[in-house]
């Protein structure tokens, strides 16, 4: 089996499944809980947070729990609506963000906020330039993503962190959710970033846990009100086993990054390499450093995309459409159509997505099914 | 490269006249106790220098120590060599290749304490400079801010080479002025003031009041560890644990509001005299600063310290908050202290206390207690703890979590 699916979801490592397990059926108080048991969750949870910071080198306090990279976006978005309804409702993003945060703010322009889509260069890419002229008197939040999900082209946070700089109120978000253990720790940490959200099952935690890095002073409303947990702005008994096993996660994903991100890089190029000399293949993504290096987007005119997919998965081999969101409702990938793809290329794009548990072996393996399917396709459209 | 010993250089004590002695005694004492879980050291501590054999242990880490240790000014990782000038030669060479980049500018320092030697200070720069000039392409001599001062250092036993300089902790060292009792909340400031008493010093043992049930056992445990942290300035610190409730319970019983803060504070400053008396320390430490809470007003600072005539010494006392907090965060008591648990001075808290309680009053409020009996009950069922380096209380699970994450 060769799994290349890993921005849809990824494996649970075992040890972090070990995690998952003892935390289960050892260390089962509530953390809220005044008594010794409680403490000692407690205890578990505020190392879990503290083994988190540290490996993002930001503070204890800055780190929230969340379930995951959905909720993150969401409270990042409405929360920030919310808190900052008295000063403005205007709200700028990107063209190719996840529906995470897209589906949020139709919800808030139903309620009256204003928001611009920024539009995106053929890479996917929104402009600095672009951003500063939309910044309004009334902006509140600019969220934009670091690592695209359908094509992996990474933001340029930094030119927006410098733009941002002159308009220190506006709340600045980067959904991070596909740029762990990527290589881009200094894009995320740089100081102006005020909001980051993580989903643990990106890098080999459990489902249905995540966190959120919000920086020291800035405000955010709760969307979820309840006990108190979380400093109060984020109710819920704590999920200590998946808490406890996406630090673990956390810290065995960014372990030896350099090396990981290398062999990623080099099966995306090995592969880029061979496929993007076929004369019916369209390659999105890039392998400068403009990209990510895990994520591999590219069309066979003429085939569509579901088509592909299913006829990889007859060698075991398992790839996507573009989004795993998306795929199932047969709709266009938002960033191919925000890069301007005709629709009859952009239905035809799949996308590979690597982790650090892929080898060059599969890559090679990879490329000779790819090249069978190729011509069987050749073939039929001819 | 395989250092063999750490040469220590003293601070302030070589301006300390007769009592040199005395200061380095007791450095080489911190120093061991310091020092104490590095089975291989031998130590010396002579007039001008200490000198730390390493006999194989990991020099970075036992660097990492000695920087916390109060009364060293700097100190360098050498390596021995033989007195044989061409063995002297291949180990410079090493010593500079390690570093070196292209361009780099560097000088010989040599220094001759056996003056028997068959090279003088200037034989001895100039042969080992001009090898290195022909042995390293690339590099030059530069006698003004070069990248590198290489250091040779003659001595009876071998020659001793060291290229750098790594700064201390400065101050004196912990003991030599003698011992004293610091007041010990679970906050921010008590720490800040124990760290700078010791920098001066000070030894300190630290008196912590409980309140339980009001307390809880989290409160004691933090102040416990916030004690672990300042164990690597002196190697073991006693800690003294003051029952307190029923004091705090009878005051909150009989005293009008707006005194129990400070009528509070004059039982703990009694109790932590009595301390003092009982283990000879000579005056009280604790972490007030001027005007940040009612208790720490001038009018309250003179009416609590009405019951006792020892010194009490405020390090902080006119410091901000913020000049605090960073002491606290570069000795990382900091994100302790802010842990939420109840301590024995925020319970009972009154809601309006006075800011400007008068001497009379709170004399004529404590009429109604029975005050030596209170303080006598509370020093009979005092505890003491002695935390060492690396003790944990808050969070024993530690080692488990550990596995877990």
């Amino acid at each position: 089996m060769i799994y290349f699916d890993n921005s849809a979801t990824t494996q649970v490592l075992p040890e972090v499944l070990s995690t998952y397990n003892a935390v289960s059926e050892k260390i089962w108080g509530n953390p809220s809980s005044l008594h010794a048991m409680g403490e000692q969750a407690f205890n578990l949870l505020e190392q879990s947070r503290k083994q988190i910071a540290d490996l993002l080198h930001c503070n204890i306090d800055e780190i929230y729990f969340t379930s995951g990279g959905t909720e993150g976006d969401n409270w990042v978005v409405k929360g920030t609506a919310i808190e900052k309804r008295p000063y403005g409702r205007h709200i700028i993003t990107s063209s190719v963000e996840h529906p995470a945060v897209l589906n949020s703010l139709h919800q808030l322009e139903k309620l009256g906020y204003d928001v611009t889509y920024l539009p995106v260069d053929e890479n996917g890419r929104v402009s600095a330039e672009d951003l500063k002229t939309a910044i309004r008197k009334d902006t509140i939040l600019v969220s934009i993503m670091a690592v695209n999900n359908e094509v992996g082209a990474i933001q340029p946070l930094k030119e927006i962190a410098a733009v941002l700089e002159d308009f220190p109120k506006i709340h600045f978000h980067v959904d991070a959710v596909q740029g762990v253990g990527k290589g881009i720790q200094e894009l995320l940490e740089q100081d102006r970033v005020d909001f980051l959200t993580f989903s643990g099952h990106k890098f080999h935690a459990p489902r249905g846990i995540g966190f959120m890095y919000k920086k020291r002073g800035r405000m955010i409303a709760p969307l979820m009100s309840g006990g108190g947990q979380e400093k109060a702005l984020r109710s819920g008994t704590e999920n200590l086993p998946a808490i406890a096993s996406m630090a673990k996660a956390l810290r065995l994903t960014l372990e030896n990054e350099e090396k990981k991100v290398a062999q990623q890089k080099a099966i995306k190029e090995k592969i880029y390499n061979h496929i993007s000399k076929r004369s019916k293949v369209t390659v999105f993504s890039k392998l400068n450093d403009e990209f990510a290096p895990h994520i591999l987007c590219f069309a066979i005119s003429g085939v569509r995309g579901e088509t592909i997919v299913h006829a990889f998965e007859n060698y075991d081999i398992y790839i996507s459409t573009t989004s795993a969101c998306s795929s199932k409702k047969g709709i266009t990938s938002g960033t191919l159509t925000a890069m301007k793809i005709p629709d009859n290329i952009a239905t035809s794009a799949v996308r590979v997505s690597l982790d650090e548990k892929n080898t060059l072996a599969e890559a090679d393996k990879f490329i000779e099914i790819f090249d069978v399917l190729y011509e069987k396709f050749k073939k039929i459209n001819s | 490269m395989q250092y063999t010993e750490i040469m220590v250089r003293y601070g302030e004590l070589s301006t300390k006249g007769k009592n040199r002695k005395n200061f380095i005694d007791r450095l080489g004492f911190n120093v061991r106790e310091s020092l104490h879980s590095f089975e291989n050291l031998v130590i010396k501590a002579h007039r001008d220098r200490m000198h730390i054999q390493l006999h194989g242990e990991d020099y970075e880490a036992v660097m990492k120590r000695l920087k916390q240790v109060f009364g060293i000014q700097n100190f360098s990782p050498s390596i021995k060599v033989e007195r044989d000038i061409e063995k002297v030669k291949v180990t410079a060479v090493e010593m500079v290749k390690e570093k070196f980049k292209e361009g780099m500018t560097f000088k010989i320092n040599t220094r001759r304490s056996d003056h028997n030697y068959q090279y003088d200070t200037n034989e001895m720069n100039d042969i080992l400079g001009s090898h290195i000039l022909r042995e390293v392409p690339g590099i030059k001599v530069k006698m003004k801010n070069p990248d590198m001062t290489l250091r040779c250092e003659v001595r009876a036993d071998g020659i001793y080479l060291s290229h750098e300089k790594i700064d201390g902790a400065g101050g004196l060292p912990v003991g030599t002025a003698g011992k004293a009792m610091l007041m010990l909340s679970g906050g921010i400031d008590s720490p800040v003031a124990g760290y700078l008493a010791m920098k001066r010093g000070v030894d300190i043992e630290m008196v912590h009041f409980f309140s339980p049930p009001y307390t809880s056992e989290q409160a004691l445990n933090k102040a416990k560890d916030l004690t672990a942290k300042l164990t690597p300035y002196v190697g073991k610190i006693r800690f003294i644990q003051v029952p307190f409730t029923e004091i705090q319970e009878t005051v909150k019983e009989k005293v009008p509001s707006g005194y129990l803060m400070t009528i509070q504070r004059r039982f703990m400053l009694r109790l932590t005299e009595a301390i003092a008396q009982r283990r000879k320390g000579l005056a009280i430490f604790n972490g007030e600063a001027l005007g940040q809470v009612a208790s720490q007003t001038l009018e309250s600072m003179a009416a609590i310290n009405d019951v006792t005539t020892m010194p009490i010494l405020r390090p902080v006392v006119s410091m901000d908050k913020n000049e605090i907090i960073k002491i606290a965060q570069d000795i990382d008591t900091f994100d302790l202290s802010i842990m939420p648990f109840e301590d024995c001075c925020t319970i009972f808290a009154p809601p309006a206390p006075k800011t400007k309680p008068r001497i009379d009053k709170a004399r004529y409020y404590e009429e109604r207690l029975d005050v030596d009996a209170l303080v006598q009950r509370a020093l009979d069922g005092i505890e003491i703890t002695e935390i060492k380096i690396g003790d944990t209380f808050l969070n024993q699970e530690k080692k488990v979590f550990a596995e877990l994450l």
